[in-house]
């Protein structure tokens, strides 16, 4: 009776495996498998440049070490383009944490591009240059939160879907920095303003030590280990984080959603701020459409594979940017001279692999096991 | 006179819209399966440059059919906006990674694709041309029925198009179709509604989230190919945000892909309004430069709308109760 029982089991179809969530994993466990997603990714990558370019592998690798850290001006351009990603990355990191989607840094970014170019054009003259330097970056700050602030207050009093109406704030930006490049070019029609106190470099970030890169390195040095502090020990990160797990639990005690939503997004707007008026005071003086060089949309992939964590985020700003300098060495070489948005794919495939491997870090698959057959057969 | 304006104005607001109708139509396919693709413009650049370099090299082929030349970009198209589809299917279905940075991932990915190889496939296939024009295929996308000008303004109206319109058109209103009226369609809202009671109820959800996205993967490609014909080849980043627009219109119309071409029509017409101000004789001059702010309305028509909607708060007007949210059977 009991083999009857047993065979019809076995006639109910299985399924080969099931998928479980993992309660935990080692934490060196964890890092090994992105390590080897990355590396993964890294061996596409040489297939598809095979592929397409001819090019040997071990040379593309070469090539690309070469671009990131070939000489001393790449390794600070390295470094200056890794901080600078991940002062956009920070700016996000506490709206997403809140679970608020916000795409539009971009927009926020270029705001403060905006207001910086602004205060560049008109009070150059006015201003004694500390003073020029503080309206700069208030003005900038001030762009980039007010920028921010629209949807959130949306969102919070009317549930407006807050990536889309942020993203609509990208392109509204995009235009509005295009017309002013317009308006404020040389020679109009050129739609070029060209470097902006080009002899006198009053409103120019100053350089320490001969070194242009360096202040900004250690500005977004300082801002990684505060907002680490933020999040992780004031007040205002525990709140944004209880708002982000459950809306229902921050009101039930006693945390007032709404006001925490528009305070968060104005800090994430604010930092986006303060990042274009690095990017134009501090590294291309001048003001274009292109000046924030699709980070926006880069951090928000920084920060979600760092866990929001700000430490880990040095770790993928860093791994994405060197990607980025080598990947476009590669492509510019002289013998190949293919088109820069090489990197681009060689990025978006280095980030599919890492998004892809947090499975196997958050789940495991179970096979179906011959040792369950066996108890059933024993029964 | 006047009657010609309109005719004209139109004409072009519904060519221009066309994209857009395309990636939104494909948008609603997914997200009526609780996906909400922010890859659609990468995928949308995949499709129009697949189809593009198809073009490109087909047109240097000796003794080319005419029929071959049409075909072959639409299946070129097609292959390469399903397996856009298809990676953003295995991530966020399978390995259920997370929705929105695998969409912004894949969009990246996708316009670089794109850009990459609209300015290098010359150096890449050691060609002699020195541009990646595809005039003479997109002559034969763009032709028209015959009879239309014989027929008058209705003519105009109706039959004036290119047949990638009405393909546009068609799969609207069939997608509209089947997800009101057939049980197919049934099931699709089903589990983008509530994926847990639509597999209890023996729904196989996995299934349904592939094939809706990988279709609507597929429908928003064409729209990518559509645009690179319009312009007789890759333009760069101009792609970009005609997929944002197209995710922005599924919004717009409230989740119905009948709505949508209207929604699409209206968009075409804001896109192209400085263009479209000599022609309505206006006496007004807006000096060049000013085209930039005239960009800007469709944007702030789609803010306007967005935050219209959210403050209705009509339930038949909200989006799929689960969308964004990966589904795990043992995850309740």
């Amino acid at each position: 009776m009991n083999k009857t029982a047993a065979a019809k089991e076995k006639k109910t179809r299985e399924p080969l495996f099931h998928i479980v969530k993992k309660s935990g994993i080692v934490w060196w466990k964890a890092w090994l498998i992105r390590i080897a997603a990355v590396i993964a990714a890294l061996m596409v990558v040489a297939v598809i440049t095979l592929v397409m370019t001819g090019q040997n592998p071990l040379e593309m690798y070469k090539a690309m070490l070469d671009g990131a850290v070939g000489n001393s001006t790449r390794t600070w351009n390295l470094l200056q383009d890794t901080a600078l990603l991940l002062l956009v990355a920070l700016a996000v990191t506490p709206a997403f944490k809140m679970r608020f989607w916000n795409i539009g840094a971009q927009g926020q970014v270029l705001a403060g591009v905006l207001a910086t170019t602004a205060c560049l054009r008109y009070f150059t003259d006015k201003l004694p240059t500390p003073l020029l330097f503080v309206v700069m970056i208030l003005c900038a700050i001030l762009a980039g939160a007010v920028w921010a602030v629209i949807p959130s207050i949306f969102k919070a009093y009317l549930n407006t879907n807050e990536t889309l109406f942020t993203l609509m704030m990208n392109y509204i930006a995009i235009n509005l920095v295009a017309f002013f490049c317009f308006r404020w070019s040389k020679n109009s029609g050129n739609d070029v303003i060209g470097l902006i106190n080009r002899k006198s470099k009053v409103g120019w970030l100053p350089e320490i030590g001969g070194n242009k890169f360096l202040l900004i390195v250690l500005t977004v040095a300082v801002l990684t280990v505060v907002s680490f502090i933020y999040l992780k020990y004031s007040k205002h990160g525990y709140e944004l984080s209880v708002v982000g797990e459950s809306e229902n639990t921050a009101r039930y005690i006693g945390i007032n959603v709404k006001s925490v939503v528009i305070r968060t997004v104005i800090l994430s707007g604010a930092i986006c701020g303060l990042a274009g008026f690095l990017l134009v005071s501090g590294v291309h003086h001048t003001m274009t459409t292109e000046v924030e060089g699709g980070r926006g949309f880069t951090a928000i992939i920084v920060s979600w594979m760092a866990h929001f964590n700000p430490f880990y985020m040095i770790l993928t700003s860093f791994l994405i940017v060197f990607m980025e300098k080598g990947a476009i060495q590669v492509a510019s070489s002289k013998n190949l001279q293919l088109d820069d948005n090489f990197s681009s794919i060689v990025i978006g495939i280095i980030i599919l692999f890492i998004i892809g491997c947090e499975f196997f870090i958050n789940y495991k698959i179970k096979f179906k096991s011959k040792n369950k057959e066996e108890e059933a057969l024993k029964q | 006179m006047i009657i010609d304006k309109i005719l004209y104005i139109l004409a072009n607001a519904v060519n221009n819209g066309m994209p857009v109708l395309f990636g939104s139509t494909g948008e609603i396919m997914t997200e009526k399966s609780g996906h909400l693709n922010l890859g659609i413009p990468g995928i949308m650049a995949v499709g129009g440059i697949s189809g593009v370099v198809t073009a490109f090299f087909y047109q240097q082929v000796e003794g080319r059919s005419k029929f071959l030349m049409i075909l072959l970009p639409l299946l070129a198209t097609l292959l390469g906006s399903l397996v856009m589809g298809l990676i953003y299917c295995f991530l966020t279905v399978t390995l259920r990674a997370n929705q929105n940075v695998t969409g912004l991932a894949l969009t990246t990915f996708g316009i670089g694709i794109g850009n990459f190889f609209g300015a290098s496939i010359i150096k890449l296939s050691h060609s002699s041309l020195t541009s990646v024009r595809i005039d003479e295929t997109s002559k034969l996308f763009k032709a028209t029925l015959p009879f239309a000008k014989k027929l008058g303004a209705f003519g105009q109206l109706f039959f004036s198009y290119r047949f990638l319109v009405y393909l546009g058109i068609i799969i609207a209103v069939v997608c509209a179709y089947i997800l009101k009226r057939t049980r197919v369609g049934l099931h699709l809202r089903a589990v983008g509604e509530n994926p847990a009671t639509a597999d209890a109820a023996g729904i196989n959800v996995n299934r349904y989230k592939y094939v809706s996205t990988c279709v609507g993967s597929m429908i928003a490609g064409l729209g990518g190919l559509f645009y690179c014909i319009d312009k007789n080849g890759w333009s760069n980043d101009n792609i970009g945000p005609l997929g944002w627009l197209a995710i922005a219109l599924v919004i717009f119309a409230m989740w119905r892909p009948n709505l949508a071409i209207f929604g699409s029509i209206l968009f075409g017409l804001l896109l192209n309004l400085y263009d479209l101000i000599p022609a309505l004789d206006l006496n007004i001059k807006f000096p060049h430069g000013y085209d930039k702010l005239f960009k800007m309305v469709p944007y702030i028509v789609t803010v306007i709308v967005l935050i219209i909607t959210s403050a209705r708060k009509k339930r038949e007007n909200q989006p799929p109760a689960s969308l964004g949210l990966n589904y795990f059977r043992e995850d309740r």
